[in-house]
C-alpha cells in the first residue's frame, strides 16, 4: 500500500555550489524499514524533506503508494515525521504535543487520550505529559517527538536521528523498543541516520549516502560484507575496513612488499595489476608466532574493548585494524603475524575505489 | 552582596520612574488653593477631586479622551493588520533586498512629524478625511509600522519554521499552524507590539494637532488650551494622559511575560 519509490531526486538550494542530492532513485517496499546512512551534509535530511513535502525537488517524483506526490502539500501526503531539530512545541503541554497529529485529524478525544497514553507508556514519558517541554532533558523532548510521530498512523513515516540525543546506553535500549515498535505497527519507515551501528542494526536495508548520492544500498550484512566501494567498506563498521594495495602475480597470489599471500582464484584475471585489498578487522587472523602464508607486522596500539583486544598494526606502510580475541596477549612493539582467508578479501580498484568483480 | 546591589539598582529605577507620576498625581488630587502653597506638602494633605472634575467637564476633554482612545485602540489593531504579515515576511522569507529594507523602515522614523502632517493635511483636505479620527488614525499607524514590523519580526524568527512544518506534516493547514503553532509563541512580542503602539499614539501630540480641527485627541485638546489654562488644569490634563497608558501596558502585562516555562506557574 505505502511503498515509496522516488525517482531521479535533485535538489540543490540557492547558493549551494553542489547539488544536496543527485539523481537520488530509491525504492522502499510497504512495510520495510530502510536506512540511511551518510557523513553529514550528504544530503539525508534533505532527501526526508522531499520524501515529506517540505522541500520541492527540482526534477524528479516522489510516489507514496500509488501515487504521485510531487507536488502534493506535506499535509496531504500522510506522512508522519521525527525531526532532526525536534520542533515539538514550546507553548503546549506534552500531552498536547504528542496528540497534536490526531487532533488535527479529528480523532475522537476519549480516543486521542488512550493513544497518547500509549506512546507515551512505549517511550517512558508517562509521568511527564503534564509538563511543558522546557521542563524536560533534551533525551526526553526528542522522544516526545518521536512519540508525536508514532501515535499517528500515517502510511510512512520518517525519522531524522530521532535517537541521537540519548547517552550510549538509553540508545541501545531505544534502539532496541525502536525496532519493536515499529515492527509492531509495520509503517513504511525512512530512517536517517549517521550512527552506522544504529543503522545496521535498525533497518532491513541499509542505504549508504555519499556527497547527495546512494553509494550502496543493500541488506545489512551485504553493505558490512561486500561493500560496493572503498568509502562504504571505511564508513560502515567500528573499526572501519582495512585496505592496503597488493600486487596481483601468477598464481595467482598477492605480493605485499616481498610478501606474498594465497589469493582467490578467481582473481587470476587481473594478473600483473596493482588492487586495493579490503578486509575487515575481525576477518584478520592474528598469532605471535610466524606461520606460513602469515604476514608480519609490528604492534603499535592496543585497546582492550571487553569483548576483544582491538589492534593497531603496522604492515609495510600501512596501518591496519585487527580484532583479536581478548586474551590475546601483546605489547606495543611486539611483533605479530596476521593472515585473511581469501574468501573474506574484497579486491577494489586503486585508480576508482570501486568493487572488482572476483 | 550582588544581589543587594541589583535590588537597590532596581528600587532606584522605580522610584525615578514614578516620582514624577507621584508627583502629578498628588497635584491633580489637590485642591485648587493647596496647589499655591509653599513648599507644596508630599504627602496627600488636602485630597480633593475639584481640580480633576473642573478638567474633566471643561470643554472638548471627554471628547478628546474618546477620541484618543478609539484613535489608539484603532491604530493598534490596523498596525497588527499590516505589520504582523510584514513581520512575518521579514523573519521567514529571503527574499530580494530584505535586509536594506528593515534599515529603510526606521529610516521613515528620522522624519521629522511637522514634515509629514503638512502634506498629509493637504491629502486629506482634498479627499475629505481631514479632521476626522481616521486621519490621525492613519498618521499613527503609518508611525507604528515600523516598530511593529521590527518587533513581531523579532518574535517570528524565534519561532522555529521546522515547528510549523511539523504542524502541517500532521494535518494542519498554513493558517491553522500560524494560528496553533505561531501566534501563542509570539503573543509577548505582539503585546509589546501593541503597548508600544497605544502609548505612541496616545502620546503624540504635533501631528494630531494639525490634522484637526475639532476632533481633537486629548493631548491635542490639552495642548491647544495649555497656555491659557490654570495650573490646576495642566497638572489634571498631566495625570489624565498618564494613566489611560498605564491601564493599558497593566492590561497587556500578562501577554508581555513569558506565559510557558518556568517563569509563570
Ligand atoms: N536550507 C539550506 N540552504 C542551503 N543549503 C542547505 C540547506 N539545507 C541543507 N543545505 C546543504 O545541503 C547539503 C545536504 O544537507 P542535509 O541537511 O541534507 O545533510 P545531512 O545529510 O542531513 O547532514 P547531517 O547528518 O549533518 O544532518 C549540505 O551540504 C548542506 O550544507
Ligand atoms: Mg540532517
Amino acid at each position: 500500500m505505502s511503498r515509496i519509490v522516488l525517482r531521479n531526486l535533485v535538489k540543490s538550494y540557492p547558493g549551494g555550489d553542489r547539488r544536496a542530492t543527485d539523481e537520488i532513485s530509491l525504492e522502499v517496499a510497504d512495510g520495510e524499514f530502510v536506512v540511511l546512512v551518510g557523513p553529514s551534509g550528504c544530503g539525508k535530511t534533505t532527501l526526508l524533506r522531499m520524501v515529506a513535502g517540505l522541500e520541492t525537488p527540482d526534477s524528479g517524483s516522489v510516489h507514496i503508494g500509488d501515487t504521485d506526490v510531487t507536488s502534493l502539500s506535506a499535509r496531504d501526503r500522510r506522512v508522519s515525521m521525527v525531526f532532526q531539530s525536534y520542533a515539538i512545541f514550546p507553548h503546549m503541554k506534552v500531552r498536547q504535543n504528542i496528540g497534536f497529529g490526531l487532533m488535527m485529524r479529528k480523532v475522537p478525544r476519549p480516543e486521542i487520550d488512550r493513544r497518547v497514553a500509549d506512546a507515551a507508556a512505549m517511550l517512558d514519558l508517562s509521568d511527564y505529559l503534564d509538563r511543558f517541554p522546557s521542563q524536560l532533558s533534551g533525551g526526553q523532548r526528542q522522544r516526545v517527538a518521536v512519540a508525536r510521530a508514532i501515535v499517528v498512523d500515517a502510511g510512512v513515516l520518517l525519522m531524522d536521528e530521532p535517537l541521537s540525543n540519548l547517552d550510549a546506553l538509553l540508545r541501545l535500549q531505544f534502539r532496541a523498543e525502536l525496532k519493536r515498535i515499529v515492527h509492531q505497527i509495520g509503517t513504511t519507515t525512512l530512517y536517517v541516520t549517521h550512527d552506522q551501528a544504529e543503522a545496521m542494526s535498525l533497518g532491513d536495508r541499509v542505504a549508504v549516502m555519499r556527497d547527495g548520492r546512494v553509494a550502496q544500498i543493500g541488506g545489512p550484512l551485504e553493505v558490512y560484507d561486500s561493500p560496493a566501494d572503498r568509502f562504504v567498506g571505511s564508513f560502515l563498521g567500528a573499526p572501519p575496513m582495512n585496505f592496503f594495495p597488493a600486487l596481483v602475480s601468477d598464481g595467482p597470489a598477492l605480493s605485499v612488499g616481498a610478501l606474498s599471500i594465497p589469493a582467490p582464484s578467481s582473481l587470476a584475471r587481473f594478473a600483473g595489476r596493482t588492487v586495493l585489498v579490503g578486509v575487515r578487522a575481525e576477518k584478520l587472523a592474528v598469532s605471535t608466532d610466524a606461520a606460513d602464508g602469515f604476514l608480519p607486522a609490528t604492534v603499535e596500539v592496543v585497546e582492550p574493548t571487553g569483548a576483544s583486544v582491538l589492534l593497531t598494526v603496522r604492515l609495510g606502510d600501512h596501518e591496519l585494524k585487527v580484532q583479536a580475541p581478548p586474551t590475546f596477549d601483546t605489547r606495543p612493539e611486539a611483533s605479530v603475524w596476521l593472515r585473511a582467508d581469501p574468501s573474506t578479501m574484497r579486491f577494489y580498484d586503486p585508480e576508482t575505489s570501486l568493487a572488482l568483480t572476483v | 552582596m550582588r544581589r543587594f546591589a541589583l535590588q537597590v539598582f532596581c528600587v532606584a529605577i522605580s522610584l525615578f520612574m514614578a516620582a514624577p507620576i507621584y508627583l502629578i498625581t498628588l497635584a491633580a488630587f489637590s485642591s485648587r488653593e493647596s496647589l499655591n502653597e509653599f513648599p507644596l506638602p508630599l504627602v496627600p494633605t488636602d485630597p480633593s477631586t475639584e481640580t480633576l472634575s473642573g478638567f474633566l467637564s471643561s470643554t472638548g476633554v471627554i471628547a478628546g479622551g474618546v477620541n484618543s482612545l478609539m484613535v489608539g485602540l484603532n491604530t493598534v489593531v490596523l498596525a497588527l493588520l499590516i505589520g504582523l504579515p510584514a513581520g512575518y515576511a521579514v523573519a521567514r522569507y529571503a527574499f530580494r533586498g530584505r535586509q536594506p529594507y528593515q534599515l529603510f523602515l526606521l529610516l521613515t522614523r528620522a522624519l521629522p512629524i511637522v514634515v509629514l502632517s503638512v502634506p498629509l493635511a493637504r491629502i486629506f483636505l482634498t479627499t475629505g478625511l481631514y479632521d476626522t479620527t481616521y486621519a490621525v488614525t492613519l498618521l499613527h499607524t503609518a508611525l507604528a509600522l515600523p516598530t511593529t514590523v521590527l518587533i513581531t519580526a523579532a518574535v517570528f524568527v524565534a519561532v522555529s519554521p521546522e515547528q510549523e512544518e511539523a504542524a502541517q506534516i500532521f494535518g494542519a493547514s498554513p493558517v491553522q499552524a500560524f494560528v496553533r503553532i505561531v501566534m501563542p509563541q509570539a503573543l509577548p512580542g505582539i503585546a509589546a507590539a501593541a503597548v508600544f503602539t497605544f502609548v505612541m499614539s496616545w502620546n503624540e501630540v504635533l501631528g494630531a494637532a494639525i490634522l484637526t480641527l475639532n476632533q481633537r485627541t486629548l493631548p491635542a485638546q490639552v495642548l491647544s488650551t495649555l497656555s491659557f489654562s490654570p495650573l490646576a488644569y495642566r497638572f489634571a490634563g498631566g495625570f489624565a494622559l498618564v494613566v489611560p497608558a498605564l491601564l493599558f501596558i497593566a492590561i497587556m502585562r500578562k501577554y508581555l511575560l513569558n506565559m510557558w516555562g518556568t517563569t509563570l506557574k
